[in-house]
């Protein structure tokens, strides 16, 4: 099993310059996620919570404050943490198997190490007989699986998920939640799901940050305090959603969506 | 007949044969239609058969032409200077066309003068490679070369161009090297272009060869030479065979360039 890592994010404020002028994407973020845990994020669209991960994975490098990884700033991108896009990336010339070994290129070990370890990784996912398979003869899910293999299979510490379900249909969406639920409670890794399925953060995350935009800011932190699996229908899950959101509906919102709108040049973070 | 409908099969492993079969049938009807004009004109008297021969003297010739081992020293002359101007050519290319669309700065240095020599026409570098080099092997193999690098460099740098910020910030996660960039995700993510580039390639470097042949002609060995030998002397017959054995090496040589690319592209899925 993978060491979980621990993440902690002080005063984290970042800007993008648009046409001269500082536009503020994040503001002032603090927030501290334990080894091992589901953090889920939600926020409308431009609420700067994909930027977040990707300054947690480490392809965007100009920021304000703290990020530390087991108490190590981070730099750069590692394969300490692995993350799943919206689209899964993968690249259309190589095989499952192939992409999955994409994430052991530069991952030490044996070639036979490295081998089994795809392998097991494939299985995880469920995709067992789909190895030499092209992703253009994969759908939609399945593609997403095997982006999960890739990030997964040089154990990083931590596992970014960017909405990685949310081109997928109704059901397939669910049946994956469940699935990475699986493999998190099966790997013990940290997980940080962003996404803008309220009910996607509340069936998978140990705690639900909700974050509002312009700049981007935390605006609370909902504990999910329910056993596993959990159930969609029940009282106490609903309840949780809810309280989510509530923090969605608020007139100072309804305001800031109107505002949106008529930057929605800017908007598309 | 049936190599070709393999050949399509490759591209379409779907698509039944029969109607494959069909279609490709249909690319006969106007040879054959032209090939009865042809001896109908001619049989019948009605044009100058001294200037438009008759279709039986033509093959004629190709039997005597075709049971002359010369003639196959000739074929291996010119695809030899081919293959060998395509190689170089194609390598040049593709390291050219590389280097373009990965960095800016040869991009800015080298592109404009790039696309501006492009746009002089190949057949005018002739006068000076034969003014530099002579009319020898070298010479030919130069032009060849160029006539190769042009479509390769073009489409290795559309290829390369092609390459995603999303598949690049992917390679940037697994810390791809800059080595590994280049061939794990550049290159197999231009294959398309720069095959297409190499096909292209490949049909101006027979041009290219039989092009030199004519106007670097020094009496050399080679398909081209045919041709020039049958005008001399006034050899319609000799003429139209030349004509027809050159159309048929570009053809064979289409055949497996596409064969080659379609097994190098099977990643991309049956298209449409």
């Amino acid at each position: 099993m993978a060491h979980a890592a621990t993440l902690e994010i002080a005063n984290l404020s970042m800007q993008y310059q648009v046409e001269g002028k500082k536009l503020p994407v994040l503001d002032n973020i603090t927030l501290s996620i334990k080894p091992g845990e589901f953090v889920s994020i939600v926020g409308s669209s431009g609420c700067g919570k994909s930027t977040l991960l990707r300054l947690i994975i480490g392809l965007e490098n100009e920021y304000q404050g703290d990020i530390f990884l087991d108490g190590n700033r981070i730099v750069g991108t590692s394969l300490e943490r692995g993350i799943v896009f919206q689209e899964h990336r993968l690249f259309p010339w190589l095989t499952v198997e192939q992409n999955v070994g994409l994430g052991l290129l530069n991952a030490s070990g044996s070639e036979a190490g490295k081998r089994t370890s795809v392998q097991e990784h494939i299985e995880l996912v469920g995709l067992k007989g789909f190895e030499n398979a092209y992703p253009y003869q994969l759908s939609g899910g399945m593609s997403q699986r095997v982006a999960i293999a890739r990030a997964l299979v040089n154990r990083p510490e931590v596992l970014l998920l960017d909405e990685p379900f949310g081109a997928l249909d109704a059901l397939t969406r669910s049946h994956l939640q469940q699935e990475l639920q699986r493999i998190w409670e099966q790997e013990g890794i940290t997980m940080i799901l962003v996404t803008h399925d309220v009910e996607e953060a509340a069936y998978l995350g140990d705690r639900i940050v909700v974050m509002q935009p312009r700049p981007g800011r935390i605006k609370r932190i909902v504990d999910v305090p329910l056993a596993r699996p959990r159930d969609r229908a029940s009282a106490d899950f609903t309840a949780i959603e809810e309280a989510v959101l509530g923090e969605f509906s608020d007139k100072s919102q309804v305001e800031l969506l109107s505002v949106t709108a008529q930057q929605s040049r800017v908007s598309d973070w | 007949m049936s190599k070709l409908t393999d050949i399509q099969q490759d591209g379409l492993p779907n698509s039944p044969s029969g109607a494959l079969s069909k279609i490709q049938w249909r690319g006969w009807v106007l040879p054959l239609a032209l090939l009865v004009l042809w001896w109908l004109v001619t049989a019948q008297g009605w044009v100058n058969t001294r200037l438009i021969v008759p279709p039986a003297n033509v093959l004629k010739v190709a039997v005597t032409t075709l049971s002359d081992p010369l003639f196959y020293q000739g074929v291996l002359f010119s695809v030899g200077r081919d293959l060998s101007g395509f190689f170089f050519g194609s390598l040049a290319g593709v390291l050219l066309g590389t280097l373009l669309g990965v960095s800016r700065l040869a991009d800015r240095l080298i592109g404009p003068t790039f696309h501006t020599v492009r746009q002089i026409s190949l057949f005018a570098w002739l006068p000076l490679l034969s003014s530099w080099l002579g009319y020898g092997e070298l010479s030919k193999l130069v032009f060849i070369s160029l006539s190769t690098l042009y479509p390769v460099a073009l489409g290795t740098f559309e290829g390369v161009r092609s390459v995603t910020k999303a598949h690049a910030e992917v390679a940037r996660v697994f810390r791809f090297s800059r080595m590994q960039m280049l061939s794990r995700l550049i290159l197999p993510a231009a294959t398309p272009q720069i095959a297409t580039g190499l096909t292209l390639g490949l049909v101006y470097a027979w041009v290219a060869t039989i092009g030199s042949e004519f106007l670097l002609a020094n009496w050399g060995n080679g398909l081209g030479n045919i041709v020039i030998k049958g005008r001399a002397a006034f050899n319609i017959e000799l003429i139209i065979f030349g004509m027809l054995a050159i159309g048929g090496v570009g053809v064979f040589f289409n055949r497996i360039a596409v064969r080659i690319e379609s097994r190098a592209l099977r990643w991309r899925g049956p298209r449409v």
